[in-house]
């Protein structure tokens, strides 16, 4: 199987006015494409900063980090953005939607920077939002009508648009009540078992993290554990009423 | 990002809050309107003074005589007051190349009676050509001919103020045939009026409907007592161009005649209208600049007001710009956003500004005599300067958002 994260030794130490914190020292993982892996740690452990490096969003102080082969280590913001635009779908603890635009907006938001024509981003959008699961009768809502679990799967949707190699999850079901949570969560999992894609989630909840295949624990900017989950939760299918 | 997709995202963020959109263009719309309304003010009023200069005559250089001075003394009896223009001197320049008409004229102010009514007014001896050099137009009967002159015909041609002060009364406004064929008296003398001049309004330097004209002979007969002095001579140059080497010929001539050798010393001054015109012009043109620096004022104002809204927007929209950041948006993306934003704003405020000054500048025209002119060139100058406030002061705003760090922007509560 190919490999899509490969993390090879990677520290990242943050200098505040002299004092040197070190909050990785010496991350080493890889994931191949297709699995469902959860980063499971409490605050504080460093997972946060991990999610940073895995996202592109911040580059590690030393050591290598390669995305489907490539090193990402030692490239520019606007390099960095292009890696995020074209691989890499986020979703947040916070959804973190545009309020007063349609789902369907929301959704195709990124394929804005990828310069893709109006006709073909809303047809890209559909298809993410049917792959999510969500339903086709709040595509024009506006997405602050819409209930947190719902926000959450239009975030999931606008991850997708991009045919992006890994799905980065920051605590997705952090702002939600565990039965949304687990809607979400089911959606995560029919993703990666229907769909093929490469899910990294990232949690302080080991319920949340035994959805995963896999469960990698960091304690102090350390991997003390990464293996397979035995005890694999299935997330209980859709819930009728949003 | 392509320019269709930015225009769509910038116009439905400016959209979102439209109070606050609305207040932040106000203030480019009162900066744009007040430069469009007072520059055609301006420009309105330059042309109106202009207008009101050319109607005294078109190329016209009057040549005045210059103070009496008592001899060996200093004192000043004031311009216009010495004896030392003659007929003779008149025709003299009537000769020179490049004068296309020349009026000599004796005036003096005088009480005037017809029947119960009687004005104080201006009485002009002049010739033909007068109508011609200070463009006067007959409105009824005729004025004063060459032979009125050369017969020292007892007539006289009456401005149409005159003709309401003797022939009109507080009920009825006196109309021309009224007047025509009727005996005025002028200094004991009587006049028979046979025409009356159209109104040409007040002018900065005399009333030309305050006036009667009589024969030149006439006047320096009856009137002036035998004097043959002349108290003006107007002279109309061929054209625009000839009328500073006209005006230096007359100098030149006057001076020879004269017998003066310092030109420190002449006994006559000549005016020459373009100098008027400049002079005016000058004046409202300053008065435009200063018109349109303060209303300048007020587009910087607006301007700050578009950096202060950007300002507060970037800050607020700050996790906006974070997930933008984390789902691919460049630097560049970022800063075109909202640079955009600011530059719709000064745009829109500026297309609002020039419609409501050119509305202002209308209102103005219809309701005084200022001919107010709304000129291409000030609303390309509003436009771009609009544009060109949006740019500046939506620039560091923008900076400042594209600047910010997508993880710290995500965080941010």
């Amino acid at each position: 199987m190919k490999q899509v994260i490969d993390c090879r030794e990677i520290r990242k130490t943050y200098d505040n006015g002299g004092l040197k914190t070190e909050v990785l020292k010496g991350i080493t993982f890889s994931v191949t494409e297709g699995e469902f892996v959860a980063i499971m740690g409490p605050s504080g452990s460093g997972k946060s900063t991990l999610m940073h490096i895995i996202g592109a969003l911040d580059t590690p102080t030393s050591g290598e980090y390669f995305l489907d082969g490539k090193d990402l280590s030692k490239l520019s913001d606007d390099e960095l953005a292009d890696i995020r635009r074209e691989k890499i779908g986020f979703v947040f603890q916070a959804f973190n939607l545009l309020p007063r635009a349609s789902v369907l907006r929301n959704v195709a938001l990124p394929l804005i920077y990828e310069g893709v024509a109006k006709e073909k981003r809303e047809e890209i959008a559909k298809a993410a939002l049917r792959e999510s699961a969500f339903p086709e009768g709040f595509w024009l809502y506006h997405s602050n009508q819409l209930s947190g679990g719902m926000m959450q799967r239009v975030a999931i949707a606008r991850a997708l648009v991009n045919s992006p190699s890994i799905v980065l999850a920051d605590e997705p079901t952090g702002n939600l009540d565990s039965k949304t949570g687990e809607m979400v969560l089911r959606t995560f999992q029919s993703l990666n078992e229907n769909g093929g894609k490469t899910i990294v989630l990232i949690t302080h909840e080991p319920y949340v993290a035994e959805h995963a295949d896999r469960i990698i624990h960091i304690l102090d900017g350390q991997i003390i554990s990464d293996s397979k989950n035995r005890n694999k939760r299935v997330a209980k299918s859709e819930a009728k009423s949003v | 990002m392509t320019t269709e997709d930015l225009f769509e995202e910038t116009f439905l963020a400016v959209t979102v809050n439209k109070v606050r959109t609305g207040l932040t263009m106000l203030g480019i719309v009162i900066g744009i309107a007040s430069v469009i309304a007072l520059t055609a003010i301006g420009q309105g009023a330059q042309g109106t003074i202009q207008s009101s200069i050319q109607s005294l005559g078109s190329n016209l250089l009057v040549v005045i005589p210059g103070a009496s001075r008592s001899f060996g003394s200093t004192v000043s009896s004031g311009l216009g007051s010495a004896e030392t223009l003659t007929p003779n001197d008149s025709n003299a320049i009537a000769q020179l190349p490049g004068v296309a008409a020349i009026s000599p004229e004796v005036s003096g102010r005088y009480q005037v009676i017809y029947r119960g009514s009687n004005t104080f007014t201006t009485v002009m001896g002049v010739d033909s050509a007068y109508p011609q050099v200070r463009n006067v137009q007959v409105d009824q009967g005729r004025f004063v001919t060459d032979s009125d002159v050369n017969s020292s015909a007892m007539v006289a041609v009456i401005g149409p103020t005159v003709l309401q002060n003797l022939f009109g009364n507080s009920v009825a406004t006196a109309t021309p045939d009224m007047a025509i064929g009727q005996i005025i008296r002028i200094k004991n003398v009587d006049f028979t009026v046979v025409g009356v001049t159209q109104s040409k309004g007040g002018n900065a330097f005399n009333n030309q409907d305050d006036m009667i004209f009589v024969p030149l002979s006439v006047a320096q007969h009856f009137l002036l007592g035998s004097s043959s002095y002349l108290t003006e001579v107007d002279v109309e140059a061929q054209s625009q161009q000839a009328m500073t080497q006209v005006q230096n010929e007359i100098t030149t001539l006057l001076l020879q005649r004269h017998g003066i050798s310092d030109p420190q010393q002449a006994d006559f001054n000549i005016i020459n209208q373009a100098d008027i015109v400049a002079a005016a012009s000058s004046v409202t043109g300053t008065f435009t600049t200063l018109l349109a620096a303060i209303a300048g004022i007020s587009l910087l104002v607006g301007g700050i007001g578009i950096m202060n809204m950007m300002l507060t927007t970037v800050t607020e929209r700050t996790r906006e710009i974070g997930l933008r950041k984390a789902i691919g948006a460049k630097k560049k993306d970022i800063t075109m956003q909202f640079l955009a934003e600011a530059v719709m704003l000064t745009f829109g405020g500026g297309a609002i500004g020039i419609v409501l000054g050119w509305i202002a500048a209308s209102v103005v025209s219809s309701i005084t005599s200022i001919n107010t002119v709304v000129s291409i060139g000030s609303i390309v100058l509003a436009f771009c300067v609009s544009a060109g406030i949006g740019i500046i002061f939506g620039y560091y705003p923008a900076v400042r958002a594209a600047r910010l760090n997508p993880i710290e922007a995500l965080r941010y509560e």
